[in-house]
């Protein structure tokens, strides 16, 4: 998909004046973040997990051509092929060589965020395959033509009323005076529709949540069973799925599940937890005959031995922008691509350039919620400071933000001229805020105005406080 | 292809400032691989057998799987006839063609119920499949594709009834996988398909409201055969 990360603030603008994205952004807050502390207050366990979590991925990672090649070892002996692909080009390439091979013309997809990333459906049509998004939320965007706005629920940003009105719009197969005005309603039309493409399917695209070096298994974690139809039933099921998806064995995949369905929607355990390895076995009485592993790096093996590093033991969860004051306001579209939120902030850069990326990174208040939530325990803040002072080096900051930052620096290296001239604007402020002590329209201040007041300061500044505390001996 | 595969692999390389592993270094991994060392484990999945048998069943009707405990598999075609009449489903189900479920007398123990065997079909209503284990931790299933459990029973129908011994419900998927592990001779003989299922499909992809069956089977109910091991 051609990003728009460049127009984050414009994006972000047309979202905070979008009524039903607002209305549908409601429902993150209400639901996943509750969820989420419930299932966890539920597992003591927790906390000592994510540390081992981190402890395998930081090991896998290290030694990540040791177990990519033992996997694919793996999946080569079941008599399945596995594609290596170092760009998106390759990837796209390789699943359409498949698709020549074997004849496919229709193929049905489970959801994968890794055939977003490199526009899988777009090529696909552009060369007469007809792609079909299987999971309920990915159908409706590919309807609409839209790209996700979340990494697990990619419908989040949409009312039922626009289910609705699509379905309405898109089935002509069913009566029109039908009601349609029940979730449930929407839920088995849906299931009627899809049920015939699975069906009619010549090859099924799943991506993987882990691929297991030990077995040469792939894994999807799935709630709705479209993943599971969408690779028994074609002749050729092929995975796409990134490189840093491996993890050594059975029991690494268990620690990391462990977190998974608990971070992401707040669930014990999802109800399909599925293990592919390849095609059917002689004996067995479906399952397909061909089967292929996407194996793509698009940009990751360069964070390795970086800064960024720590970016690859991301289990797509979304916990990070469940809990993000900037996705609750701007929802996932204003991002501009695949991944959005602060996971997205960090890894849209290194995927697709700073240039194109550079603001998703200045797109959070460091409030520190997404790292504490991060089953993985990947900084995140510290990372979008990473980008932005790589932003900064490479003169990418708009001239505004160089000058002022050049003002502050002028005040801030003089001490005794810093403390002065806050001293002077705090009291100034608090005068000027009157008996409301608060601004609804403040110099340079717009950004921040234009939706709420801007408090105006009371009493002292931060560093006279201070020093009075450490007077006064109290606890400071 | 080989192409791609250098390129990736040399780009790995050249970031982690090595090349190939070699020697001890190499066989460390090995080892571990093979080994599968256990990270922590729940204290949950490690009750005793009849606790272990109570959190499978709690966790399983969380999910919304129900449950029925049998004294023996005799009962089992007569506890499928008295699930589907209690919903009001047609008395027909196809059955995976494994030995515990194909040697039981249905004629007998359930004359009113229309039984066949094999994989799942887009007609299929109702399927009856044997599970190879029960992981107590989350109410989880374990099933594995072979020719006396076809993957497709587990997904086409929208009615999924799975019979499973008490004694097979272990209590953290580290058991399932030992136990896995020695019922197929070692991971080089794994299977084209392992399903970990708990409770029916669902969606909750419209306004974050949960909706049972999706694609998958809209009900799951469990058959636990005997008594908890010991």
């Amino acid at each position: 998909m051609q990003p728009t990360s460049h127009a984050f603030k414009e994006n972000a603008r047309v979202a905070l004046d979008d009524v039903q994205l607002q209305r549908a952004l409601g429902n993150i807050k209400s639901g996943f973040i509750k969820k989420r502390a419930k299932a966890v207050d539920r597992l003591p366990e927790f906390e000592r997990l994510r540390e081992h979590a981190t402890e395998i991925k930081n090991h896998t990672l290290a030694n990540l051509d040791f177990y990519l090649e033992r996997y694919e070892g793996q999946v080569t002996a079941q008599g399945g092929q596995v594609h290596w692909c170092q760009s998106a080009a390759d990837a796209r390439q390789a699943i359409l060589d498949i698709c020549a091979r074997t004849g496919a013309k229709t193929v049905t997809k489970g959801k994968s965020m890794v055939a977003e990333e490199i526009g899988l459906n777009d090529f696909l049509e552009d060369n007469q395959i007809v792609p079909v998004e299987t999971d309920l939320g990915e159908y409706i965007i590919q309807l609409r033509r839209e790209p996700p706005s979340h990494i697990i629920a990619p419908a989040v940003h949409l009312n039922r009323d626009q289910w609705e009105a699509d379905f309405r719009a898109h089935h002509l197969q069913f009566p029109p005076e039908r009601a349609l005005n029940e979730a449930r309603q929407l839920v088995n039309e849906a299931r009627q529709v899809l049920r015939q493409r699975y069906l009619d399917a010549d090859l099924g695209i799943t991506g993987a949540n882990f691929l297991i070096a030990e077995t040469g298994a792939s894994v999807i974690v799935t709630n709705e069973g479209n993943g599971d139809l969408t690779q028994a039933l074609p002749r050729v099921h092929v995975v796409i799925a990134s490189l840093e998806k491996i993890v050594p064995t059975l029991e690494d995949a268990t620690a990391v599940m462990r977190l998974l369905a608990r971070s992401a929607t707040g669930q014990e355990q999802t109800v399909y937890t599925t293990f592919s390895a390849g095609p059917k076995r002689a004996g067995d009485l479906d399952g397909p005959e061909e089967f292929h592993v996407v194996l793509l790096d698009n940009g990751r093996s360069a964070m390795l031995g970086t800064e960024f590093q720590d970016m690859l033991r991301c289990i797509r969860c979304g916990a990070c922008m469940n809990h993000c004051p900037v996705y609750h306001a701007v929802g996932g579209h204003a991002y501009g691509w695949t991944y959005p939120g602060p996971m997205g902030a960090v890894l849209t850069p290194s995927l697709i350039g700073v240039d194109e990326a550079g603001h998703l990174p200045n797109a959070s208040t460091f409030c520190g919620r997404c790292e504490s939530v991060c089953p993985m325990q990947i900084p995140l803040p510290k990372m979008m400071r990473h980008w932005r002072e790589r932003e900064y080096e490479r003169h990418l900051s708009p001239v505004t933000v160089r000058s002022g930052l050049r003002l502050w620096a002028f005040f801030a290296t003089r001490p005794k001229l810093y403390q002065f001239a806050t001293g002077l604007q705090t009291r100034a402020m608090k005068l000027l805020g009157g008996r409301r002590g608060r601004f609804s329209k403040l110099p340079l201040t717009g950004g921040w105005t234009r939706y709420r007041d801007f408090p105006a300061p009371q009493g002292k500044t931060f560093q006279q406080q201070w020093a009075e505390r450490r007077r006064h001996g109290g606890a400071a | 292809m080989t192409e791609g595969r250098e390129q990736v692999l040399t780009a790995i390389r050249r970031a982690l400032k090595r090349g190939p592993l070699e020697g001890e270094d190499r066989a460390a991994l090995e080892r571990r691989t093979a080994e599968h060392p256990r990270g922590p484990v729940p204290s949950r999945a490690q009750l005793g057998p009849q606790e272990t048998l109570d959190l499978f069943v709690q966790m399983a009707e969380e999910a919304a799987a129900t449950t029925r405990r049998l004294q023996e598999w005799g009962e089992v075609p007569q506890a499928v006839l008295a699930y589907l009449k209690s919903r009001n489903e047609p008395a027909a189900v196809r059955i995976a063609p494994h030995p515990d479920l194909t040697g039981l007398d249905w004629q007998d123990g359930a004359p009113m119920l229309s039984v066949d065997q094999g994989r799942g079909e887009p007609d299929t209503n109702v399927g009856v499949s044997r599970a190879f284990a029960g992981v107590a931790e989350t109410g989880t299933l374990l099933l594995y594709s072979r020719g006396e459990s076809p993957t497709t029973l587990n997904f086409l129908p929208a009615t999924h009834i799975v019979a499973v011994d008490a004694k097979e419900v272990v209590g953290g998927f580290e058991d399932a996988w030992d136990r896995l592990r020695a019922a197929i001779g070692g991971v080089e003989n794994w299977p084209r398909t392992v399903n970990l299922i708990t409770g029916p499909s669902r969606t909750a992809d419209i306004e974050q409201t949960l909706q049972l069956g999706a694609h998958g089977p809209m009900n799951l109910h469990v058959l636990l055969i005997g008594d908890a091991g010991g």
